[in-house]
């Protein structure tokens, strides 16, 4: 389905929305040192949608939180259009979050307060061109739940309002750690289903962890990790559509 | 150590914040609770042992003249066990040192031997010899306040005859314990001593050889105190009797015995508001932990721990802070008890301090904070007992939240997001809402109802030195005399205006009830005491009948319109029924007054004063106060000027000490409750304050939304507690009213601010503290995990 191939780029030359160079990481644990990322090198273009695949512990999830300026690495750089970020400032990653990044995790963490729509629009007040809560969550399929609170939903609804949540802004940036890790299979397409349309029609960058490999169909490329480096990048000639993915 | 409890330790390190907070509100209950019982039972030990020990008499009576022989008579009365006749007499002191003169009493003792009762506890020096009628005892802070000692003399106009007298030894009498000047409000060293003379000595000073006009009775225990009283005033009436008065109404003692009811006031109201706090917290922060560690309990029931096992190992962490509390609390409290006693002892003169607080205080206090703490732990601990431990690993599901009533929600339409998460965050627990701002309003409530006892002085100060009592001087003549005497002293040095006034003892019946107190003339256009009722409007004078304070009227039962019997204790000792005129309320006392002339034509004795006021002028001052000194005929004379500055410093320092160490304990108060609400809320919500700084939120728009919770409640609880203290006011003023003081519920405006500031200032305290938390907040371990 998918062509090994060295990192090609791909022939139109889109834009790089956000590139790493030479980043790592490293955690001292205890008096062990743990080299989280060792030097890891990374464009990441407008529109694409890449999935990240490797075993726990292969680093993915530590370079999607330096990306999206969670964490800030040992030592590399992060460019942001270009532009280098300055991870250890925190004003600075703060706004460089609230303006261009969007996040999905395992577990959806909605505000427990507040309803769907609510919780779309805590991110839309902040925003600079965002969506309506109405538009993200109708994108994502629940156009009909606004009025429901996090205890209301089922788990996949939840993790689809916590999508809409992400994407209301618009973000340059779609960081997905493991979206559907917490879902079974039926809910699990669902969820792929609404981040590929959101990646489809607005053109967000999309970057997906997941220990499920049959997913990588979906992404143009596939980045496989192993001991803190990317051992592997493929090129998927085309996207096979959500609902032909098998589980 | 078993494991278990290894894991309480733990716990209790990492809730070191909370747990210190709830035994510092533990401590503070206690601290008081155990300060004002032992104070108490000082004080109540000390008097107890100290009139056992000197044998203070159970009977007063005061008389005209009274032949010895009259002793046998009075030893008859069925229940008397002792009679100790003696002279006590009124006369002014003059202290070289001292410019102002000094009112004194002076009081008989038998040459040969010790009073039988009263006896005197010898400080210093020795006894008068009975060969030396100049040899005299002074009462020791009288010593003290103008540094005498024995072989000092002072001179004193007994009965018109200016004598030196010889001090050999310094003394203290259960009967002076709070010794109170004539016509003062509070003891005043400097101003008023006790002389004890020899028997023979002071009788030829007054023409009282073989009588005596003062007599101290001790009864038989168990005698009908009633029976006894009117059996000798039935024996004394012909010389001139004025009332056998018991134990309980002398004045000494009353004072004691009345600080003792307040401490007991204080002790059954502060202590219970302190640990009901003390145990909602406890409830809030073990339910919490109960919760977070639900997985383990599971677990550990898994591996076959019982629920009872569980049940108290909660119980044993709750056992730990509240032990912790009361370990402190009771250090706090021997010392805050012991600094109190050592004031009173200072205020009330004793010989001996028994401090030895009985280890049932102790006990007691540790069983009703502990018993505090487990009723506020039963929720949690049940909740951890009947944990099913399958139920206990399953992960909880998102809390519910409900939806708002439609007005509910059109307000809440105008709200932005975070605004709202703070709305919905007060709303979703009511009950958790209410008793956290009701802990802030505590803490408000008990701060202005301690701050309100300055302004309730200042303006007690204010109501009765300077609206009322307009003179500067008040001189009480040893004898009724005839007003002509206003003209001799409108004559003195410097003196302005003069007003004579009368008082008469008097003894007021009305049906069954009866009362002694002295009834005050007070000419009608008067202007130098000026009636005014506690709204501060003035009481006219009627022209005739009495004008009766609210207090006594209280006392007889007696309205507007009754006539009440008055039996005039002196003189002719007129019966006469005079009607209640009118009521007046004042903070005071329990006076009775009637115009001058009314008065006098009722005693039928014209034109006869024995209370001259006065206003002078300042520059005159000392000589207005060497020619006064040499006057026979003054029993004593009070100075407003002194009696206003001593008020102030007596009441005002330990006052503030005491508004001190409320403020100590309600900032705790606040801090306890406002600091473990906002860490808990930061437990309960971090992942979500997490998961809002991963949506690009700033450090200060997440803390906007942690302590605007706090916020909220506190504001709800700053209003609150205004109304509550106000409420307290009341309370403890009921409390501490007594015949001779109702305290004003007075609040400034300003003692509202203060006590809200103070909350304020311990409310910001714990957000800085749970903010530095809020800061470190680790946003990918929080989001990675699983509540």
């Amino acid at each position: 389905m998918h062509s090994k191939a060295p990192a090609n780029l791909p022939s139109k030359t889109p834009k790089v929305t956000l590139s790493a160079r030479d980043l790592i990481k490293v955690y001292q644990a205890g008096t062990v040192e743990i080299r989280a990322l060792d030097g890891v090198d990374l464009d990441l273009y407008e529109d694409e949608l890449v999935v990240l695949v490797g075993p726990s512990g292969s680093g993915k999830s530590t370079l999607l939180n330096i990306l999206g300026g969670l964490d800030a690495p040992t030592s590399g750089q992060v460019f942001f259009r270009g532009q280098q970020l300055d991870l250890e400032n925190d004003a600075i990653i703060t706004e460089y979050r609230r303006k261009h990044v969007g996040f999905v995790f395992q577990f959806y963490n909605l505000i427990a307060s507040l309803t769907a729509q609510e919780n779309v629009a805590l991110v839309t007040e902040i925003a600079e061109a965002p969506l309506t809560p109405t538009e993200a969550l109708s994108l994502v399929g629940l156009g009909d739940r606004l009025n429901a609170f996090p205890a209301e939903l089922s788990g996949g609804e939840q993790q689809r309002v916590a999508i809409a949540r992400a994407i209301a802004k618009q973000p340059d940036l779609l960081l997905c750690d493991e979206p559907t890790g917490a879902l079974d299979s039926k809910t699990g397409i669902l969820v792929l289903a609404a981040l590929e349309q959101v990646n489809r029609e607005l053109g967000t960058t999309t970057a997906l962890i997941t220990h499920n490999r049959s997913i990588s169909g979906m992404a143009d490329r596939v980045f496989r990790f192993g001991d803190g480096r990317i051992v592997e990048t493929s090129i998927n000639a085309a996207r096979v559509p959500v609902d032909e993915l098998v589980w | 150590m078993h494991p278990l409890n290894r894991k309480i330790f733990r716990d209790l390190k990492r809730l070191r914040g909370q747990a210190f907070a709830i035994a510092m509100i533990v401590a503070s209950g206690i601290g008081v609770l155990v300060m004002s019982l032992s104070a108490m039972q000082a004080l109540t030990d000390t008097t107890q042992a100290y009139y056992e020990r000197y044998q203070f008499a159970d009977v007063f009576a005061v008389t005209k003249r009274t032949p010895m022989h009259v002793v046998r008579e009075l030893e008859g009365i069925d229940g008397v066990r002792t009679i100790e006749p003696r002279i006590v007499q009124y006369a002014t002191i003059d202290v070289e040192s001292f410019p102002e003169p000094i009112a004194g009493s002076f009081v008989s003792i038998p040459e040969n031997h010790p009073p039988r009762l009263n006896q005197l506890a010898l400080r210093a020096g020795r006894m008068p010899l009975d060969t030396e009628p100049d040899e005299i005892l002074i009462n020791e802070p009288f010593a003290e306040a103008h540094a005498l000692a024995p072989g000092d003399t002072i001179e004193a106009l007994l009965n018109g005859r200016k004598r030196v007298l010889n001090i050999v030894g310094l003394a203290l009498s259960p009967e002076f314990v709070y010794a109170i000047g004539p016509g003062t409000l509070m003891p005043d060293a400097a101003r008023y001593g006790v002389v004890w003379m020899g028997q023979k000595a002071l009788a030829a000073a007054y023409d009282l050889d073989h009588a005596f006009n003062n007599a101290a009775f001790s009864l038989w225990p168990g005698s009908p105190i009633a029976s006894v009283l009117r059996s000798i005033d039935d024996i004394l009436e012909k010389y001139g009797g004025i009332g056998a008065i018991a134990r309980d109404d002398q004045i000494s003692n009353w004072f004691v015995m009345n600080e003792i009811e307040q401490l007991k006031s204080i002790a059954s109201i502060m202590p219970p508001i302190f640990l009901a706090v003390a145990a909602f917290l406890t409830n809030m922060v073990l339910a919490r932990l109960v919760y977070i560690e639900r997985a383990e309990i599971g677990l550990l029931k898994a591996f076959g721990y019982t629920d009872v096992t569980m049940a108290w190992h909660y119980i044993k962490f709750v056992l730990i802070i509240c032990a912790a509390g009361v370990i402190i609390g009771w250090g706090l409290g021997y010392w805050l008890g012991h600094w109190m006693t050592t004031m009173y002892a200072d205020l009330f003169r004793f010989p001996l301090l028994v401090f030895a607080p009985r280890y049932d205080i102790y006990v007691l206090s540790a069983t009703i904070s502990i018993g505090a703490a487990l009723i506020g732990a039963i929720g949690a601990v049940r909740f951890a007992a009947s944990l099913p431990p399958a139920e206990a690993m399953r992960p909880p599901s998102p809390p519910a939240f409900r939806h708002h009533s439609s007005l509910l929600a059109g307000l809440v339409e105008h709200l932005d997001q975070p605004t709202r998460i703070i709305f919905r965050q007060v709303f979703r627990r009511p009950l958790r809402t209410l008793l956290t701002s009701l802990g802030v309003s505590a803490s408000v409530a008990v701060l202005v109802a301690s701050l309100q006892w300055l302004d309730a002085i200042d303006y007690m100060i204010e109501d009765y030195f300077t609206n009322q009592q307009r003179q500067d001087i008040t001189i009480s003549l040893v004898e009724a005399a005839n007003t002509d005497v206003v003209n001799d002293l409108a004559r003195l040095p410097g003196i302005q205006a003069v007003e004579p006034h009368r008082a008469v003892a008097a003894r007021l019946h009305f049906g069954p009830r009866y009362r002694r107190e002295a009834v005050i003339g007070l000419p009608q256009n008067g202007e130098l005491e000026v009636l005014h009722d506690v709204h501060g409007s003035r009481v006219p004078l009627p022209g005739n009948g009495l004008l009766v304070s609210s207090a006594m009227a209280d006392i007889l039962g007696a309205g507007v319109g009754d006539a009440v019997i008055v039996e005039v204790l002196e003189g002719r000792r007129p019966i006469v029924a005079i009607e209640v005129a009118a009521i007046f309320e004042t903070l005071i006392g329990t006076p009775v007054y009637m115009e001058f002339e009314a008065l006098n034509r009722t005693l039928n004795e014209p034109e006869r004063t024995n209370l001259l006021v006065a206003v002078f002028d300042e520059r005159q001052q000392q000589h207005l106060y060497e020619t006064i000194k040499e006057l026979p005929t003054v029993a004593g004379v009070v100075l407003k000027r002194a009696a206003i500055d001593l008020f102030d410093q007596t009441i005002g320092e330990t006052m503030l000490i005491m508004i001190f160490f409320y403020v100590a304990f309600a900032s705790t108060l606040a801090f306890g409750v406002l600091y473990n609400n906002m860490r808990i809320s930061l437990s309960e919500r971090g992942r979500e304050l997490a998961t809002l700084r991963v949506l690009g939120f700033t450090n200060a728009e997440i803390a906007y939304m942690l302590f605007g919770e706090a916020a909220v409640l506190t504001l709800i609880g700053l209003p609150l507690g205004c109304l509550l203290g106000w409420l307290l006011a009341v309370f403890m003023a009921q409390g501490f009213n007594t015949e001779l003081f109702r305290i004003p519920v007075v609040i400034e405006a300003s003692t509202y601010g203060y006590s809200m500031l103070v909350v304020l200032t311990s409310a910001f305290a714990s957000a800085l503290l749970v903010e530095r938390r809020l800061v470190r907040l680790n946003l990918i371990s929080v989001l990675k995990t699983r509540e």
